[in-house]
């Protein structure tokens, strides 16, 4: 949290109207939504899959540098493709609408060591819902990095431009442990907890599953490639961690993102929980292609506003959104990737370091609404 | 080892290197209509019968296991990018020598999937299919003599027959507003000049509607024929009590296309426990579509509380059946037709 509330300036009335424009935008998609969209991602997963196919078609001749250069490309872009573009924005039921059970939020499955719905619950219920809060949403850091002056320092966090680093390297095995709430979940008395031992069960079947096919099964079919295919499919994984790391450090991190305190979301509103939003993630420019790689999560303001939107819908939105943040005089966050990534690891090593309390703190605007 | 076996542990494997999909998954994209693979259908066709009526032709995928005259198929179709199922009855004989199947559609208005498949169907396209169900069918042995008792488009379960079946003795009465509105007029014409169909066209829009008590004039012999009847629920309902009243309603088989008398009463909020979804619902709004406006995964079929395959548990609260207005409460092990039932008071649905 600043010192300076940048909403400071809205009225309640105001930030109420926001939210009602902020509707309007998300009807008119709705009701715009259909056969095209329909489409859209029917392509792209069939892509997906036909891309993943080829590369692991060509890895099972990975012995040949060319093949394995090829495979391992075509195989990273797959895996991004696969989390981003198509896993995250369906297990956000952003295409339940469809009615199709082969795309539907409740069936989903994807190339990830996190089973779906543990996923879901973590991602969809509680950092969407009370985004940036502090004390409530853990991927503020993940519970293992500071990344705000408010939260309060801990020698521990000295480490965190390596924890940060190894994050990034084993990303989905970091969510795995997220979901699972690992840090709360393995002190003696819960640990034995049965419903935590079935999500640990679930978590243990969905890895054994996921390492049997890249780092087994994959590399023996490879025959004589077995190596180049392991250190293929390894490589692979690594590109996508490094890669959805860095896509969503930059959706929260960056300096300009606002954070909350816990009470300042007593009684929100649908206009002050929009604002939130607003104020709480940061966007990363880019061509058409570097969005799609994102999964459109370089769309992350309008992806916060609005998750259950069809994500080939954000670009369209966003010129909306960001004119409402004009009207509004309000910051919209956003650079290209390098700045944004950069910006985030300089929070990271900045605030591994304790720093003073702001003196002077202005009160958050949704307080001042309540006791005005 | 057999060779079953090995086809099995060659298949384990397969799902190994696929997991998290399936490899139908990836099957699926270059042979969607095999054998193995969820059923579904290709567009071949569609060929306008009426100003408002299509047949469409349908390749069925390896898995079709055929129909007997009569039946209808449920069918899944994408309007709008929204998977939409309805039920239609099999137009084309069992024997076709394409291996197709047809339905002939009439577009109802506001019908999105009717409208969908009549005006703007292409060939090419998948549809998600059932397998043919339905007792609306003739008996093992041919009856001597028939009556056949549509309107609208409830000739098309009874012309799948016609096409099937050469009767020796078959009568049709058959209503239409106009005779241009008359699907396979040319056809049923062609059977009737040949002798092998005895056709009584009644065109309301002119003669006004078919009065059930002229039967004795039209068809002075009807109580000894056997009956198949299929159109809007007046008629049907008409003919079931004219053939109770004469205490011969075991020849009389009917098929409604909707579901009876509406009872509505107060709705209520309902939770879809599953999905985590709630939203509010009116009284009189089947479940079943108040879940696929909510985004929910419903199994559906008929929607006229007949096939089944919709039932869900009902977790909490109550429910009423729009065609009785009689009351559920939820007990462990209750399961409910969503497509027949409203909130009746807050409830749970398990989806």
């Amino acid at each position: 949290m600043t010192a300076i509330d940048p909403t400071a300036h809205l009225t309640a009335e105001q930030i109420e109207e926001l939210g009602r424009e902020l509707d309007a935008i998300r009807d008119e998609v709705i009701a715009d939504r259909g056969e095209k969209d329909a489409a859209y991602i029917r392509r792209v997963i069939a892509a997906q899959r036909r891309l993943e196919l080829v590369s692991r078609g060509v890895l099972l001749f990975s012995i040949f540098r060319p093949a394995w250069l090829l495979g391992t490309a075509g195989l990273s872009v797959a895996k991004i493709m696969d989390n981003m573009e198509i896993g995250h924005n369906v297990l956000h039921g952003q295409w339940d609408w469809m009615r199709d059970p082969k795309i539907h939020s409740t069936t989903w499955e994807w190339d990830h060591v996190s089973p779906s719905d543990q996923w879901k619950h973590s991602h969809n219920e509680l950092h969407h819902t009370y985004t940036n809060v502090i004390g409530k949403d853990n991927d503020l850091g993940y519970g293992i990095m500071r990344v705000d002056e408010d939260q309060r320092w801990h020698p521990f966090h000295l480490g965190q431009p390596l924890w940060n680093f190894l994050n990034a390297c084993f990303f989905e095995y970091g969510i795995a442990a997220y979901d699972l709430e690992l840090g709360k979940n393995l002190n003696k008395r819960r640990r034995k907890n049965p419903e935590f031992r079935a999500r640990a069960k679930a978590v243990g079947r969905k890895i054994r599953k996921q390492v049997l096919k890249d780092y087994v099964i994959h590399p023996l079919l490879s025959g004589p490639s077995f190596l180049p295919t392991l250190a293929a499919t390894f490589t692979a994984n690594l590109v996508r961690n490094i890669w959805s790391h860095s896509v969503i450090m930059c959706g929260h991190f960056p300096e300009g993102v606002q954070v909350f305190e816990r009470r300042s979301i007593k009684g929100e509103t649908r206009g002050q929980w929009y604002l939130r939003q607003m104020m709480g993630s940061a966007n990363i420019s880019g061509s058409k292609a570097m969005h799609f790689m994102t999964g459109n999560l370089s769309h992350q303001i309008e992806h916060h506003l609005f998750p259950d939107l069809p994500s080939n819908r954000y670009a369209e939105v966003a010129v909306k959104v960001h004119a409402l943040f004009e009207k509004y005089e309000l910051q919209y966050v956003t650079g290209p990737l390098p700045r944004q990534v950069l910006s985030a690891w300089h929070k990271v090593f900045r605030l591994s370091l304790p720093n003073k309390k702001p003196n002077v703190k202005a009160p958050s605007h949704e307080q001042k609404l309540i006791t005005a | 080892m057999t060779s079953a076996a090995l086809g099995s542990r060659a298949w384990k494997l397969l799902e190994m290197v696929t997991t998290p999909l399936l490899p139908s998954d990836y099957l699926d994209l270059v042979s969607p209509l095999r054998a193995g693979a969820d059923l579904r259908g290709r567009i071949e066709a569609v060929r306008p019968e009426t100003r408002d009526a299509a047949t469409v032709v349908i390749r069925p995928g390896r898995g079709w296991r055929g129909h007997t005259a009569g039946q209808y198929v449920r069918i899944g179709v994408d309007v709008d990018g929204v998977r939409l199922w309805r039920a239609y009855s099999i137009t084309s004989p069992t024997d076709r020598q394409d291996g197709c199947v047809t339905i002939t559609v009439k577009a109802i208005l506001d019908g999105k999937v009717s409208n969908h498949l009549v005006r703007r169907a292409k060939p090419g396209t998948l549809i998600q299919l059932d397998q043919a169900t339905g007792d609306f069918v003739l008996p093992q042995a041919k009856p001597a003599k028939v009556l056949f008792l549509t309107a609208g488009s409830g000739i098309t379960p009874v012309m799948g027959m016609l096409r099937d079946t050469a009767f020796d003795d078959a009568v049709m009465i058959h209503c239409a507003p106009q005779p241009q509105d008359v699907i396979f007029r040319s056809e049923l014409h062609g059977l009737a000049a040949a002798g092998k169909l005895r056709l009584i066209e009644v065109h309301t829009a002119t003669d006004s509607m078919l009065d059930i008590a002229r039967l004795d004039e039209l068809v002075p012999d009807w109580a000894e024929r056997e009956t198949w009847a299929c159109g809007p629920t007046g008629l049907l309902d008409a003919a079931d009590e004219h053939w109770s009243r004469h205490g011969v309603q075991e020849r009389l088989h009917t098929e409604r296309f909707r579901p009876g008398t509406v009872v509505a009463g107060d709705g209520g909020e309902v939770t879809f426990s599953a999905t985590g979804k709630t939203v509010d619902a009116d009284g009189a709004t089947p479940l079943l579509d108040i879940g696929e406006e909510a985004g929910v995964l419903m199994p559906s079929g008929c929607r006229m509380g007949i096939c089944f395959g919709c039932v869900t548990p009902l977790r909490a609260g109550s429910v009423r059946d729009l065609r009785t207005g009689e009351i559920t409460a939820a007990e462990p092990g209750v399961l409910i037709q969503t497509c027949v039932s409203a909130a009746a008071g807050p409830c749970d649905i398990e989806r």
